[in-house]
């Protein structure tokens, strides 16, 4: 099966509030609220990090088996990437020159 | 040609100065405006000319659109259209002469202004009590106009509808407004530092509980007035929202309308 590597969109903003990990999408205000899996695989969408290394870090951090993590990355990324908010792609992405609006 | 007319109506510190050759407009935005016109004309960093037409630039029921045209923001309804660059703090406006015109297109700017400070507007109603204010948000119907009947005398009342919250360097402050709900009264202008935040709930007991700064968040943005279809500005509302969220402690009070629900603000 081919990698997968996770980009945030830069058309996003995003805060971890209170343990949640807080994100709008700046093009049409939708706003989410991550779970803690889902959080961990959006803070690794760094374009450059395979998926399965994402996966691996879930695995490790939530103590759920590999198959279990892998359908819920896909369920998230398919619903984020929907929303256009996560981009997905074959290859490795360059750094991007207009990071998404993020605050510690 | 008639002199042109210039009144300079200042709300939350910012000064706005609208110039118009109508005097019976100047008049009622004075009289709108009572208690947050500046006296003598002052020097203004943003300036309007109030151009008034005998019909509605684009008469229908079209909703309010901002967008950016450049350094312009352009401000559209049915009944004005505007245009404002905030860099050189010039800018004209198109209506006939009415009041709410002008003050939709002032609540719009006042968003865009605050946007650059991390401050918003909020549908809120607010009140100073004991040199501290706190700030009542909800949708319509959740009781703003309420709360704000039922004050004590000792309260003040700085608006039942729209409420003006700035950040300054020592924390957020609320100010008065004279946009008012179905109270019909325009707020005291001046100021004080928000003490708390609540998410107003109509009950059949007086109750306060505390919300985590992810809920406060939520309804935080969904009561936020922001117009604006703009990349940039939506980020900016998000974080001035979260930094208000990590400061300011909310809550959620559900009251019944009595006047014993003040016994628990203070």
């Amino acid at each position: 099966m081919s990698e997968k590597y996770l980009t945030r969109s830069s058309a996003i903003a995003s805060r971890l509030l209170g343990g949640e990990m807080m994100v709008m999408s700046a093009v049409d205000s939708t706003f989410f609220t991550l779970n803690e899996v889902a959080t961990v695989i959006w803070q690794a969408a760094d374009g450059h990090t395979p998926l399965s290394e994402i996966v691996d870090r879930v695995c490790s951090e939530f103590e759920v088996g590999p198959e279990t993590a892998a359908n819920d990355a896909e369920r998230f990324i398919e619903e984020l990437s929907r929303h256009g908010i996560l981009l997905v792609s074959d290859f490795p992405q360059e750094p991007s020159s207009s990071p998404p609006m993020e605050a510690a | 040609m008639s002199q042109s007319q210039a009144i300079a109506i200042e709300i939350g510190g910012h000064p706005i100065l609208l110039r118009t050759r109508d005097d019976a407009f100047r008049r009622l935005v004075a009289e709108r405006y009572a208690g947050f016109v500046r006296p003598s004309s002052p020097k203004c960093s943003f300036e309007f000319e109030v151009d008034l037409l005998t019909t509605p630039p684009e008469p229908s029921d079209e909703d309010v659109r901002v967008d950016r045209r450049g350094a312009s923001w352009r401000l559209r309804r049915g009944d004005f259209q505007a245009e404002w660059d905030p860099a050189r703090g010039q800018g004209r406006i198109q209506q006939t002469a009415n009041p709410y015109s002008i003050d939709s297109v002032l609540r719009i700017v006042h968003t865009l202004i605050l946007a650059r400070e991390g401050g918003f507007l909020l549908h809120a109603a607010s009140a100073i009590r004991g040199g501290r204010a706190f700030l009542f948000s909800g949708v319509s119907g959740a009781g703003k106009t309420t709360i704000s009947r039922l004050a004590p005398p000792d309260a003040t009342l700085l608006t039942d509808e729209i409420s003006y919250i700035r950040r300054g360097g020592d924390g957020y402050h609320a100010c008065g407004t004279p946009f008012s709900g179905e109270l019909r009264q325009s707020g005291e202008n001046c100021s004080a530092p928000i003490c708390s935040l609540f998410f107003l709930e109509h009950g059949s007991e007086n109750r306060i509980e505390a919300v985590t700064q992810a809920d406060a968040l939520r309804t935080l943005m969904r009561n936020i007035l922001f117009f604006a279809e703009d990349q940039e500005l939506v980020g900016r509302i998000f974080q001035a929202a979260c930094e208000f969220v990590e400061r300011v402690p909310a809550q959620r009070l559900t009251f019944l309308p009595d006047a014993r629900v003040w016994s628990m603000i203070q």
